[in-house]
């Protein structure tokens, strides 16, 4: 009788000391979500309450003078360094999916050093990449510091990004797309790029989007590649800075933290523009 | 006649595939060229030695020690490490395990976003925030070790979260049903079952953390003092490899930029370590 008492307390005691345990276990995990969410609201917070009251017309204004340090040379420039990097990295990324996924036997050998290369390319620290553009297109070409070296740099970062989206979307493609086309006589290429391709499209679309917020909020790559003249840049062979770059150089001049503020703020807002679009981008892959 | 176009257009479009496709081999080929053309010399002239282990960086004397800068590199690394990594690990077995699917849908675009913001701005962010915070609480200039890692530490949160959610995810579900056919709690079936299921793919999610850790640059620039010497503790200025090279790029010539790009050498060599252990984790657990 007693010991069955005293097995009955024991095990009361196991189940209590299990749910402290859960308990304990569970509050960790909440702590450790809200901490994050704590993070992303201090910094959205802080950027957007110093960044917006900065916001005015005049950092908007067509000419960049050191008593207005306007941001739209730097906008239009981002927008330059973007469209360029993509020419270059798109249809290359796009290529060589297409020979990974529809091309390459099994077991190929290339296709095994093609794999590694990209996976080594996209853990390269940026400051890595900036470094070689500089040595190949500023020294070695003999450019300087060129919109065009700073798009070919990039290029190369963001070309792994666009060759993985791109075979991810290739390979999600059913293999009765390939065959009715073949069975209704059409060749290999025609089927790869009439058929097998326009079915990838969204997945392609999430991977440039993806690509465009690596080159909006590159700084380290360009800093050496581009350089960091405030203007719009007169062609492809003259330096301009991004948005990004921007803001470090009014950083490292110490005297525009309200305005550092203010282009922070606007690449804050891009980003969120292109997480949107990732996002709408993704709902439609998964509708289909 | 048409045939032949056809099959002219078959060839040369594959050839040009072929071609696109050896396009990121050439990049990993032209980058390692230009860095080890330029920086090997400079370290055989250096002397190995004293260029890996020399603690003193003082380019006008000509003497040329990146140890401090790979010291520093590993503090600052170490220090996110010890920071980001239980955070983010908590934070994706709650995605994973512990959300309502509308909390969800809230909070993966927010961690998302968290990824999406440009390095420089979490610098601006650590440099008004984070810098001063520590100034106040310690009394020192407040840029140093201590504010890098923290700043490094959140930097490191989507992708330790991202590895790890996708990890747990990947476990079969019947193992945590068995747990709990044993009795166990929800608490314990996911502590105790699928967290360590799920361990190598956690394991690639913190290799990869560390590898965003050491290659990044300009954040780290802006909260970590940039002093060239060996950290005495945990709130004293230090300079990491990725800091130096920006840092002196713009002015150094001669001996003093080769010594640069052999310090991005060594920065390489880390970095491919790296994506190897994280190649080989990955290999193992999917």
């Amino acid at each position: 009788m007693k010991e069955r008492m005293m097995r009955k307390k024991t095990q009361r005691e196991q189940l209590r000391s299990a749910q402290i345990t859960a308990l304990l276990m569970r509050s960790m995990v909440y702590a450790a979500m809200l901490a994050t969410i704590l993070v992303l609201g201090l910094i959205l917070g802080y950027i957007l309450i110093k960044g917006v009251p900065h916001l005015t017309p005049s950092l908007f204004a067509w000419k960049y003078t050191s008593e207005n340090v306007s941001v739209l040379p730097a906008i239009i420039n981002t927008i330059i360094m973007t469209l360029l990097s993509l020419i270059f990295a798109v249809p290359i990324g796009i290529f060589s999916a297409i020979y990974l996924v529809e091309y390459a036997k099994r077991g190929n050998r290339l296709v095994a050093l093609v794999r590694l290369t990209a996976e080594t390319l996209a853990g390269i620290p940026s400051i890595v990449y900036g470094l070689f553009g500089f040595l190949m297109f500023a020294v070695y070409f003999g450019w300087g510091y060129t919109v065009l070296g700073g798009a070919l740099t990039l290029a190369i970062m963001i070309l792994p990004l666009v060759m993985r989206t791109t075979e991810e979307a290739l390979r999600s493609v059913p293999d009765a797309y390939r065959e009715g086309s073949f069975g209704l006589g059409a060749g290999k290429l025609r089927t790869v790029l009439r058929v097998v391709l326009p079915s990838a499209v969204p997945g392609i679309s999430a991977g440039i989007v993806l690509s465009i917020g690596r080159i909006v909020g590159e700084t380290a790559a360009l800093i050496y590649t581009a350089g960091t003249v405030s203007g719009i840049p007169q062609g492809l062979f003259s330096s301009g800075r991004t948005l990004a770059v921007h803001m470090y150089a009014l950083y490292s001049e110490g005297l525009y933290m309200d305005e550092a503020a203010a282009t922070a703020v606007v690449l804050l807002a891009v980003v969120m523009l292109i997480n949107v679009l990732s996002g709408i981008t993704a709902r439609k892959l998964t509708k289909r | 006649m048409n045939k032949n176009v056809n099959a002219v257009k078959e060839i040369g479009m594959k050839i040009v595939f072929l071609a696109a496709a050896c396009v990121s081999i050439a990049a990993v080929v032209l980058i390692c060229l230009f860095l080890f053309v330029s920086g090997i010399p400079a370290i055989a002239e250096i002397g190995a030695g004293s260029f890996l282990l020399g603690s003193r960086w003082k380019p006008l004397s000509g003497l040329y020690g990146i140890f401090p800068m790979i010291v520093g590199s590993l503090y600052v690394t170490a220090g996110a490490v010890l920071i980001g990594v239980p955070i983010g690990i908590l934070t994706a077995v709650y995605l994973a395990e512990f959300c309502r699917p509308s909390v969800y849908r809230i909070l993966k675009p927010a961690i998302e976003l968290l990824a999406g913001i440009p390095s420089i701005v979490y610098g601006f962010f650590g440099l008004m925030v984070i810098v001063p915070e520590v100034q106040r609480i310690f009394g020192t200039s407040g840029k140093g070790v201590l504010s890098a890692s923290v700043l490094l530490g959140i930097m490191i949160l989507p992708t330790v979260i991202g590895v790890t959610e996708a990890a747990v995810r990947a476990v079969p579900g019947n193992y945590y049903e068995g747990s709990l056919a044993l009795g166990a709690t929800h608490e314990r079936s996911v502590f105790r079952v699928m967290i360590p299921a799920a361990g190598s793919g956690i394991v690639a999610g913190v290799v990869l953390g560390i590898g965003r850790a050491i290659g990044e640059t300009m954040a780290v620039i802006m909260v970590a003092g940039n002093q060239a010497v060996i950290p005495k503790n945990v709130l004293s200025g230090v300079r990491t490899m990725t800091a130096n090279i920006v840092l002196e790029m713009g002015y150094a010539a001669d001996l003093h930029r080769d010594a640069l790009i052999a310090t991005a050498v060594v920065l390489l060599v880390f970095i491919l370590l790296i994506n190897l252990s994280f190649s080989l984790l990955k290999g193992r657990n999917l």
